[in-house]
């Protein structure tokens, strides 16, 4: 059953700071989701933040289709978390609207907006049993003892902490706490689940345990709404459906994920998710009989996937990504030569640094291959269809 | 695998450890002489004086005899109404000044809390003075009600009563609970109060639940404080000068200074040390029990 204490509109009324908004008092109504009804999207529209002069989120427009993750990142500063926090309500846009599922939810204090949120420390509440923290949103929407107790079960189960009900935060480690606080935002059924930087206290080696169980988790809840802000590309990549990247406050790309890691539409996307080598060329035209746009580097005829904003006769970077790039022959399709700047082996593989006619580009090398020689000329080439071209303009 | 001392010079080498021109533990003494001659001594005078008979020699005849005077009844029951009265009326005030300026956004709300702050500083009289010309029979108040509604005499008396003191003594130990409160509160991750705002938690829910078991050591602590001090209190209650009020330190200046009753004085003086000592402990023993456990402190 859904826990609805009445069917009124929640009552905004600014109580407290922008931080502690949730300290107001009004009459709420939080829609939560049925089990198994689908989850709600985020609407954001033209959504601008301003503090003083300061711009930190300018006219974001961005829609979080319901049953997705979407992933917000960008470098610190970026506007990732300010968008995040304006779903939240801790933070009031200066323009714009937000809305989850049909409800414009702008005005609403946080505890009417029906949210779940997990923090980078957790915010577990101290004083209180894992059991208690898991039940402090059902006992806040005054829920009943019987609902109240089915759902710590279920939740602590579906996190594997079930064993861990009687505990306090304090004598847990830091995975066991953020698994907590996920049952937590998890157990009020909340129409979206808000993730900020969920990972980032946590090691390289339980922070990768984590993403897998993020991503089980939402196999094992699929209707559920997920907004993950992040910096980690690699986070984003694993779990994300859609990834928006942020830049000084803007959008500076959107789209699914594999897309927009294949085919960055700027510099910055490029580079931010993922490694990437940038060739710059010049577009000489499509390559006939192909689809294949058809540039020029070093003297060297380069084909890849075109971009709709190049055209004939501009400079253009043509993106491939580190795994693209193979050793080659001369006369190999999509070859060129580099010198060999560096060779550096991280186990898994050689990392070559290959300085191609004053570009510096970047691939990996298989440990059962020698690896070349530093200061060796070398022929390396990549399929058409793994690179990609991006206007020498479009730096984000 | 040569041993670690096997390429060491004998220069190198350990050797018995320079003996200390003082023992450590003897560092002990020079403060341990400082408080006994400076605060134990002077107990233990009074302690004789309370506990010693016309001749000198030791009795309870002076304690069983000032014990069954009305008058000691009367000022130790004043003494810790008056105390419990104030230290109640320092946490409420305190909880709610601290709540407003750590958690409600306005302009200046650190200048306030500075500004209140600052009565620590004042010597608690002043604030009896102040008093006086607030709320005395001639004070402003009483002054302004009477030229403007025409009245014969002063409506507002209360000061001159218990409820005056209590007024007083509230005003001048607020910031004794204020201080650790606003110190505790800043400690408080404000993403747990922001994660349980989107839980569902209004107001009250998080100020119960999340934001007071954090601050209970802070508050007991300034609570206790507070009733300390409030029991030990004399210059406000000598001040105001209520009538028919009088609290322990009070008898034992009446006593000693006004009627040159030493014995009586003394054995004053040692319930009241003993009242002091026993909330003390009290109040180590509720920090230990309930606010160290509650704020995961232990």
């Amino acid at each position: 059953m859904p826990i609805r204490r009445n069917g009124t509109r929640p009552r905004a009324r600014k109580l407290m700071s922008v931080a502690t908004d949730s300290l107001g008092a009004a009459i709420a109504a939080p829609a939560f989701v049925r089990a198994g009804e689908i989850g709600s999207g985020v609407s954001f529209r033209d959504v601008t933040v301003t503090y003083g002069a300061t711009t930190v989120l300018e006219g974001l427009n961005l829609e979080v289709e319901p049953g997705e993750i979407l992933a917000l990142i960008g470098p610190s500063g970026s506007g990732k978390t300010t968008a995040l926090r304006v779903v939240a309500g801790f933070i009031k846009p200066s323009r714009g609207r937000v809305s989850i599922g049909d409800e414009d939810v702008t005005s609403l204090p946080p505890y009417a907006r029906g949210l779940g949120m997990v923090v980078q420390n957790y915010a577990l509440f101290p004083h209180m049993r894992v059991d208690q923290n898991v039940a402090f949103g059902l006992r806040a929407q005054n829920a009943s003892r019987e609902l109240i107790a089915s759902r710590i079960d279920d939740c602590l189960a579906i996190v594997g902490m079930s064993k861990y009900a009687r505990r306090y935060p304090a004598e847990l480690s830091g995975g066991q706490q953020q698994r907590v606080a996920i049952a937590r935002a998890l157990a009020i059924r909340p129409r979206v689940l808000l993730l900020d930087e969920p990972l980032s206290a946590l090691d390289a080696q339980i922070r990768r345990n984590m993403v897998e169980e993020l991503a089980r988790l939402h196999r094992d809840l699929p209707n559920l709404t997920v907004l993950y802000v992040t910096h980690d590309q690699s986070e984003a990549l694993t779990l994300a459906d859609r990834i928006a990247i942020m830049k000084d406050g803007r959008l500076n790309a959107f789209g699914p994920s594999r897309r927009l890691y294949h085919s960055p539409p700027s510099r910055f996307a490029a580079e931010f998710l993922g490694r990437a080598n940038l060739l710059p060329v010049t577009v000489e035209g499509y390559e006939a009989g192909t689809e294949l746009a058809r540039t020029r580097f070093a003297g060297r005829v380069l084909l890849a996937r075109p971009s709709p904003a190049t055209s004939t006769g501009a400079k253009a970077l043509l993106c491939v990504r580190p795994h693209a790039i193979r050793r080659a022959e001369a006369s190999d399709a999509n070859a060129f030569a580099g010198t060999v700047a560096s060779v550096l082996w991280q186990g898994e593989a050689h990392h070559v640094t290959l300085d191609a006619n004053g570009t510096v580009l970047r691939f990996a090398v298989s440990p059962v291959e020698d690896p070349p020689r530093v200061g060796a000329d070398l022929w390396v080439s990549f399929p058409a269809e793994d690179a990609t071209l991006i206007p020498e303009d479009a730096n984000g | 695998m040569a041993s670690g001392n096997a390429g060491l010079s004998p220069a190198f080498t350990l050797g018995p450890a320079p003996r200390r021109l003082i023992r450590t533990e003897a560092w002990v003494i020079p403060p341990l002489l400082v408080v006994a001659g400076v605060f134990l001594y002077p107990i233990v005078l009074i302690l004789r004086q309370a506990l010693s008979d016309d001749a000198g020699h030791f009795s309870f005849s002076q304690p069983l005899s000032v014990f069954r005077t009305a008058a000691f009844w009367s000022a130790l029951e004043h003494t810790i109404e008056i105390a419990l009265a104030a230290s109640a009326g320092c946490i409420v005030l305190g909880l709610a000044l601290a709540l407003v300026l750590s958690f409600v956004g306005f302009p200046g709300s650190r200048f306030i809390a500075r500004l209140i702050e600052t009565f620590v500083a004042l010597p608690t009289f002043l604030v009896a003075l102040a008093f006086t010309f607030i709320y005395g029979s001639a004070g402003m108040l009483n002054e302004g009600l009477i030229a403007g509604l025409g009245l014969k005499s002063a409506p507002i008396d209360f000061l001159y009563s218990p409820w005056g003191v209590i007024l007083a003594e509230i005003t001048v130990y607020t910031p004794f609970v204020l201080r650790p409160l606003l110190a505790a509160f800043s400690l408080i991750d404000s993403a747990q109060i922001e994660v349980a705002g989107s839980l569902g938690a209004r107001a009250g829910q998080i100020i119960r639940e999340i934001i007071l078991p954090a601050a209970l050591p802070a508050l007991l602590a300034g609570g206790s404080l507070c009733l300390l001090l409030t029991v030990n209190e004399f210059g406000v209650v000598l001040f105001i000068g209520a009538k028919g009020v009088i609290t322990l330190p009070l008898m034992v200046y009446d006593k000693a200074i006004q009627e040159f009753d030493y014995p009586t004085a003394c054995v004053v003086a040692i319930v009241n040390i003993i009242l002091s000592l026993g909330l003390y402990s009290l109040y180590r023993v509720l920090l230990a029990r309930l606010g160290g456990r509650r704020a995961g402190l232990d």
